[in-house]
C-alpha cells in the first residue's frame, strides 16, 4: 500500500490559535467506533464545530467561510493525549495536508507521517507571523516545500523545518513503513536468531 | 564500557537496525491491543495479504467501548457490538489470545498485562494505546503507537522510531500523610506542564519512588505521558520481583532464576548521563487535584487556582478559555465546592489497592446524597479480590456500588458518561473537554481525594480523614 505523496503544497491556510490542542478535541472517542479509516472527517473537532442542537457553531474557524485551504495552523503541542491516528484520519480525510505548528505532541506526529499529513514544526515567532498573516488576510498563501524543508509566507520570509530523511523520502515518494519493514524481514528473523531473547513467550 | 542509562540498555538490545537520518528498526517483544485501534490494522494487513508474523506475542482485550453493567448480557449499544465482535473475530482469524468480555482475565489493558505477569523488566512493548507506559513501572520500554504501527507490529514484530532523549526525574524524601502516587505525578506534570517531558523518556527515580508499591509505580508510569513524555519508566528491584513472583505467565522455576539474574542488571550505571534532569522533594507534595483542562493544569487541593497574570502571557487565552470551560475564576479556591459525581477506576486508578484505599475512606461513613459515584475496577481479577476482601460490603454499607471492569467513564465511550456542565472528581488520567462526556467538568485526583469527595459532598481534603 503507498502513502499519499507530498511534494510542494500552496495553499491558503486555517488558523486556530489555541495551544495544547489535543487528540479528544480533534476527534472525541465517542467516534472511534468505526472499523475502517474513511469518514472521520466528518467528526473533525465535532464539539468545537457544533452547538449543542448540532447545529454548527458560526463561531468555530472550521465554519467561518473566509478561512479555507489544506494548511491547518495552530499553536503550540499540538495533538497531545491520546494516540488514536483517528485524529490524523481525521485531518486529512477533511482535506488537511499539513498542520503547521511550533511544538508537536510526539505520537501525533509519528501518526500524522504515517497518512501523508506534514507536521511542520516551526519557531514560535515564525508561527506568530504565519497567524498574523493569515488572520489580516485570509487570502495569504503559504508555501512549504517539502524536498527543499522550507515554509514561505507570500512576503518572502522563510523558515526551515526538520524531519528525518527517512521520513522525507517515504512522503516524497510515497512509500510506507510496513512495505519497509516487510523488506527488511530476514534482518528481522537473523536479529531473533542472534539475541538471546531474554524471554521466550 | 561507558556508563549507560537503563533505557540505553534495553532499546540498544532491542535495535535490529539503525537507519541512516531516520528511525531505529525496534523489535517488540509485546504487543498488547484491543478493540478501539486495532481493526484497521488488521484490515490492513489482510489487504496487504501479509499473516502476523508473531501471533503468540500479541495478546487481546476488550475494554473501552465495553458496559460496567450487565456484561453478561449482548452489548447494548450497535457500534460498540461490532467493535468487540470485530476484535473477536480478528483475534480468531489470526490466532491471537484474547481475553474477551466475561473470560476471568479481561480487564482494561494496562492492568490485566501487568497483574498477568505479562509485563517482565527488559521488555520493549507497545499497545495503540498512549497509557502503555503504565508498564514502564516493571523496568520496560513500554509506549504507545498508532493504528498504523500496530499494523507494523502485526507484520514484522518491529516499529520504526527515532531514538527519544532521556530525563530522569528524582524524588527524594517522604510523603506525607494523605499523599500517594498520583499526586506525585499530577505534581510533577503541574511543575513542568503538559508537553514539558515532550521528547524525552523518563526515568523515575529516588527514595519517594523507590519506597512505592508496584501498583503506586504504575500511576505514575502511567500518566508520564501526560507530561508529553514517550514513556515513563522505574528500575526493577526486589519490590518488582517480590509482585512478579508466582503470577500467571512470569517465569517459573529455573526460567525465573535465570530472569532474575538478568533482571538485576537492569538499572542506570552510577556515571550514566541524561539529556536532563530534574529533582523534586516529596516533603513538599500535598495532595492534588487539576483545576483546568489539561492535566498539567494542577494545584495543591487546598490551594488557590493561579490568578490571570501570573500565566505567561500567551498561555492565557488558553487559560481563560479553560476557567471558561470549567466555569471557575482565577485565584479562587476550590476546597468545599461541590461535587457531582465520583469516578474511581481507570489504568491509573483502578487496581486493588486503589480500592482498598477509596473503601478505608467511606469505611463507616455514608456516600453524600448529591453525589452519583461509580466504581469501577480495572480488571475481573480486581472484581474478584475486591469481593475477596469483602471490600463490595465495605462500599455497599456507606452507599457505593461497585461496578464491572472496563475504562469507562475515563473516555466516556460506553455510557457512563458525566452530565454536560456536572462537575466529576476523577482519578483518571485526563480532564480534556468532553473526556468524561461532552461537557463534563474533570477534576483530576487521587482515589482518597476522590473517597472524601465521595462522603462529604465536596472537595476535600483527604488528609483530613485519613
Ligand atoms: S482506562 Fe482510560 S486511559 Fe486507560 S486504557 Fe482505558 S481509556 Fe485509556
Amino acid at each position: 500500500m503507498s502513502l499519499p505523496k507530498f511534494n510542494i503544497l500552496k495553499s491558503t491556510c486555517i488558523p486556530l490559535p489555541v495551544e495544547n490542542v489535543d487528540t479528544d478535541q480533534i476527534i472525541p472517542a465517542r467516534f472511534l467506533k468505526a472499523t475502517s479509516r474513511e469518514g472521520f472527517g466528518e467528526n473533525l473537532f465535532r464539539d468545537w464545530r457544533y452547538n449543542k442542537d448540532q447545529s454548527p457553531n458560526t463561531e468555530f474557524v472550521l465554519n467561518n467561510s473566509t478561512y479555507s485551504g489544506s494548511i491547518l495552523v495552530a499553536g503550540m503541542n499540538f495533538g497531545s493525549g491520546s494516540s488514536r491516528e483517528h485524529a490524523a484520519w481525521a485531518l486529512f480525510d477533511y482535506g488537511f495536508r499539513a498542520v503547521v505548528s511550533s511544538f508537536f505532541a510526539d505520537i501525533f506526529k509519528n501518526n500524522a507521517l504515517n497518512n501523508g499529513l506534514l507536521p511542520v514544526q516551526v519557531s514560535e515567532a515564525f508561527l506568530e507571523k504565519v497567524l498574523k498573516a493569515v488572520q489580516g488576510h485570509p487570502e495569504t498563501e503559504v508555501r512549504i516545500d517539502l524536498p527543499q524543508q522550507l515554509i514561505t509566507l507570500p512576503d518572502g520570509s522563510s523558515e526551515a523545518f526538520e524531519i528525518n530523511a527517512y521520513k522525507k523520502s517515504c512522503l516524497l515518494n510515497g512509500f510506507d513503513d510496513i512495505d519497509f519493514l516487510l523488506s527488511k524481514k530476514d534482518k528481522i528473523k537473523e536479529y531473533e536468531l542472534k539475541t538471546a531473547m531474554l524471554y521466550e513467550t | 564500557m561507558e556508563p549507560k542509562t537503563l533505557f540505553d540498555k534495553i532499546w540498544d538490545r532491542h535495535v535490529v537496525e539503525s537507519i541512516e537520518g531516520g528511525p531505529d528498526i525496534l523489535y517488540i517483544d509485546r504487543h498488547y491491543i484491543h478493540e478501539v485501534t486495532s481493526p484497521q490494522a488488521f484490515t490492513g494487513l489482510e489487504k496487504r495479504g501479509v499473516q502476523l508474523m508473531h501471533p503468540e506475542k500479541t495478546v487481546a482485550t476488550a475494554d473501552h467501548n465495553i458496559p460496567t453493567k450487565g456484561q453478561h448480557l449482548p452489548i447494548q449499544e450497535a457500534l460498540s457490538r461490532v467493535q468487540v465482535k470485530t476484535l473477536t473475530e480478528n483475534c480468531e482469524r489470526h490466532g491471537v489470545t484474547l481475553y474477551g468480555l466475561n473470560h476471568p482475565y479481561n480487564g482494561i489493558v494496562h492492568v490485566i498485562g501487568t497483574e498477568l505477569g505479562m509485563s517482565l523488566p527488559g521488555m520493549t512493548m507497545v499497545c495503540g494505546d498512549s497509557h502503555t507506559s503504565t508498564h514502564g513501572a516493571f523496568g520496560t520500554i513500554a509506549f504507545g503507537i498508532g493504528t498504523s504501527e500496530v499494523e507494523m507490529v502485526f507484520a514484522s514484530q518491529c516499529v520504526l522510531q527515532p531514538k527519544p532523549k532521556k530525563m530522569r526525574i528524582t524524588i527524594d524524601g517522604k510523603l506525607q500523610k494523605g499523599v500517594t502516587s498520583k499526586d506525585i505525578i499530577l505534581y510533577v506534570i503541574a511543575q513542568i506542564s503538559a508537553s514539558g517531558a515532550t521528547g524525552y523518556f523518563v526515568e523515575f527515580a529516588g527514595e519517594a519512588i523507590r519506597a512505592l508499591s508496584m501498583e503506586a509505580r504504575m500511576t505514575v508510569c502511567n500518566m508520564s505521558i501526560e507530561m508529553g513524555a514517550r514513556g515513563g519508566m522505574i528500575a526493577p528491584d526486589e519490590v518488582t520481583f517480590a509482585y512478579l513472583k508466582g503470577r500467571e505467565f512470569a517465569p517459573k522455576g529455573k526460567e525465573w532464576d535465570t530472569a532474575l539474574e538478568q533482571w538485576k542488571q537492569l538499572k542506570t550505571d552510577e556515571d550514566a548521563v541524561f539529556d536532563k534532569e530534574l529533582a523534586f522533594s516529596a516533603q513538599d507534595i500535598g495532595p492534588m487535584i487539576t483545576y483546568g483542562t489539561n492535566p498539567g493544569m494542577g494545584i495543591a487541593v487546598d490551594g488557590n487556582i493561579p490568578q490571570l497574570d501570573s500565566v505567561p502571557e500567551k498561555a492565557q487565552a488558553s487559560f481563560k478559555k479553560s476557567l471558561q470551560y470549567m466555569d471557575f475564576e482565577a485565584g479562587s479556591a476550590l476546597m468545599g465546592r461541590p461535587v457531582d459525581y465520583v469516578f474511581l477506576g481507570s489504568c491509573t486508578n483502578g487496581r486493588i489497592e486503589d480500592l482498598r484505599s477509596f473503601a478505608a475512606v467511606v469505611r463507616g461513613k455514608q456516600k453524600a446524597p448529591n453525589v452519583t459515584a461509580w466504581i469501577v475496577p480495572g480488571s475481573q481479577q480486581v472484581a474478584k479480590q475486591a469481593i475477596a476482601e469483602g471490600l463490595d460490603k465495605i462500599l455497599e454499607e456507606a452507599g457505593f456500588e461497585l461496578r464491572e471492569p472496563g475504562c469507562s467513564a475515563c473516555l466516556a465511550m460506553n455510557e457512563d458518561k458525566i452530565p454536560e456542565g456536572k462537575y466529576a472528581v476523577s482519578t483518571s488520567n485526563r480532564n480534556f473537554e468532553g473526556r468524561q462526556g461532552p461537557g463534563a467538568r474533570t477534576m483530576l485526583a487521587s482515589p482518597l481525594t476522590a473517597a472524601a469527595a465521595a462522603v462529604t459532598g465536596k472537595i476535600t481534603n483527604p488528609a483530613e480523614l485519613v
